[in-house]
């Protein structure tokens, strides 16, 4: 039963909680998204900034996602003092539309895997596609997808997604930071994660298409 | 524990080491990294085998032909839905079950099947060989039709097989550690409801409500756990005891032995009790096939039984799913006379 209210917020009929609202509109999403422009940028491409606070790419993610994504912060369910005030800002009605707007963009590419070494992508590529399991890390495209472009309203695209957000929030989850996952489900592999695995992994997705070419 | 570590340094990866004290160290740690994940600890007179992984093929003093076909082989058992429409018509990939590319103790290694057959068969009551039993996954787990035995594809799955198993005597003696899906102790009493109840809550984020799993384009990232697109009534899966021992030990992805017993089982009860295509030893009665399959197999699913919700009758029908035919030609008794 519950993943009817999903559908429809999906489909942008309907909130998450089931209440009727208007339909999710791309367009009126464009002009709410000014407050989110100054970090995720106006072509929703967002920033790799190394050893600061890296702004995700939004353009192309699953609206369903985004969605989730900021009722979460709005509920504290996940936490981020950057996103706080903002978030805040956003009614039902706004939530639907920036998310709607967001999934419209076309995608871009991750930054942040310049200059990585040869050793550091293969050992990426390994975790991200076939996983290490001698301890237990199953693979980041077991739940992500093929090539890691996302599944489902759930599990979101993270190849091309720039390397200091993946970063980030792996080492929140591992912290146990950032637990609104489903189910421990990233927690879990997160934990069982060095810092260079984490590197790795990250750099790698950076330097991956977004989208299917 | 001496003995158990002195067997596994003489198999697999281990080869590769200088001497039995780096062997043992290795072969502890990676003990120790099961038991830290709820995994019981070998008995003592159990073979523990570590199976070499790809990055260790790169490295094997192997024809690199026979290096590329087991690529192939491992190609095709990650990946088996490259044979969709010819050899499987589901949703299933070979590691869908066996995890960790077939490597995963508890999740049903691969590995055993190499060095242990050809042997007897009870499901099929004659000697199979390591082909047969490949050919029987397709047959009922991929609701298919085998690759030809001695085909391309069946070389290059059996290599990898194969490759898994290397180091390890033939026809072992001891008991194998991690094989199969071990079972935990089953409950007395098994609940629809608790298991409907248990799979919404832990398993239907990924594998749906209504157990349709998922897809994203033509790959499977979930495996569908009933339904058209599922394993067949014939498959080994079917069973309540082996789902049981599935799901305690691998799911949800990512934490092994989370779930209490008392929950895999229902959840495994839960899910023998909905429908998936016609067993392809079905003799179009289920009451017959039943009676058939019911000593050596059935009586440990829902098969041919009324479902307590609804009273359906489980496996009344001739529903082959996505296939045209019931039963693949190279499934057939052998006599060896």
């Amino acid at each position: 039963m519950k993943k009817i209210p999903i559908l429809l917020a999906a489909l942008g009929l309907a909130s998450y909680s089931g209440l009727a609202f208007a339909e999710a509109d791309a367009e009126r999403g464009a002009a709410t998204a000014a407050i989110c422009m100054a970090c995720h940028q106006a072509d929703g491409s967002g920033m790799n900034i190394a050893g600061g606070e890296s702004w995700p790419r939004l353009a192309g993610l699953d609206a369903a996602y985004i969605s989730r994504q900021l009722h979460d912060y709005k509920s504290g369910a996940r936490s981020n003092a950057s996103m706080m005030p903002f978030v805040n800002m956003l009614n039902e009605q706004q939530i639907q539309d920036v998310a709607a707007y967001y999934a419209s963009l076309p995608a871009t590419q991750g930054k942040g895997s310049e200059g990585a070494d040869e050793a550091t992508l293969k050992r990426g590529q390994q975790l991200a596609e076939r996983g290490d399991w001698s301890d237990y890390i199953v693979s980041c495209k077991s739940c992500h997808g093929p090539d890691n472009q996302g599944a489902g309203d759930v599990f979101p695209g993270i190849s091309g997604q720039h390397a200091g957000y993946i970063k980030a929030q792996l080492q929140a989850w591992k912290a146990g930071a950032r637990k609104n996952d489903t189910q421990d489900l990233m927690g879990s592999i997160a934990r069982r994660m060095s810092e260079d695995d984490i590197h790795a992994v990250a750099v790698w997705l950076a330097s991956q298409n977004s989208v299917a070419k | 524990m001496i003995r158990t570590l002195s067997y596994a340094a003489l198999s697999g990866t281990l080869l590769f080491s200088v001497n039995a004290t780096a062997s043992d160290a290795t072969t502890q740690q990676y003990i120790d990294t099961l038991t830290e994940l709820g995994y019981p600890a070998p008995k003592d007179d159990e073979l523990v085998h570590i199976p070499p992984t790809m990055e260790d093929l790169e490295n094997a003093k192997l024809h690199p032909e026979l290096k590329r076909v087991i690529r192939k082989g491992y190609d095709l058992f990650t990946n088996t839905q490259q044979l969709r429409g010819e050899n499987v018509f589901n949703n299933m990939n070979c590691s869908s079950c066996h995890l960790g590319e077939g490597r995963m103790p508890f999740s049903a290694p691969v590995w055993p099947a190499a060095v242990t057959l050809p042997n007897f068969r009870g499901k099929n009551d004659h000697v199979n060989n390591l082909e047969e039993r490949i050919a029987g996954c397709f047959t009922y787990s991929m609701n298919g039709k085998p690759p030809e035995y001695g085909s391309d594809n069946m070389l290059a799955m059996s290599a990898y097989h194969q490759w898994l198993a290397k180091g390890v005597a033939m026809y072992p003696e001891q008991p194998i550690y991690g094989r199969g899906f071990p079972a935990p102790d089953r409950p007395e009493e098994l609940s629809y409801a608790r298991g409907e109840a248990a799979f919404e809550e832990k398993c239907s984020v990924c594998h749906g409500s209504d157990g349709e799993g998922l897809r994203v384009g033509d790959q499977t990232v979930f495996p569908a756990t009933w339904g058209d697109m599922s394993n067949n009534w014939g498959a080994g899966i079917v069973r309540i005891f082996t789902a049981a021992g599935f799901i305690k030990n691998n799911m949800p992805l990512g934490q092994p032995n989370s779930l209490s017993d008392q929950e895999s089982w229902d959840i495994a009860y839960y899910m023998s009790n909905q429908e998936r295509p016609q067993d392809p030893r079905y003799t179009g009665d289920v009451k017959e096939t039943l009676k058939n399959t019911e000593a050596r197999f059935h009586k440990h699913s829902m098969y041919g039984q009324a479902r307590e919700t609804d009273g359906h009758v489980l496996g009344d029908h001739s529903n082959t799913g996505e296939k045209s035919f019931l039963k693949p030609d190279t499934i057939r008794p052998r006599t060896f006379e």
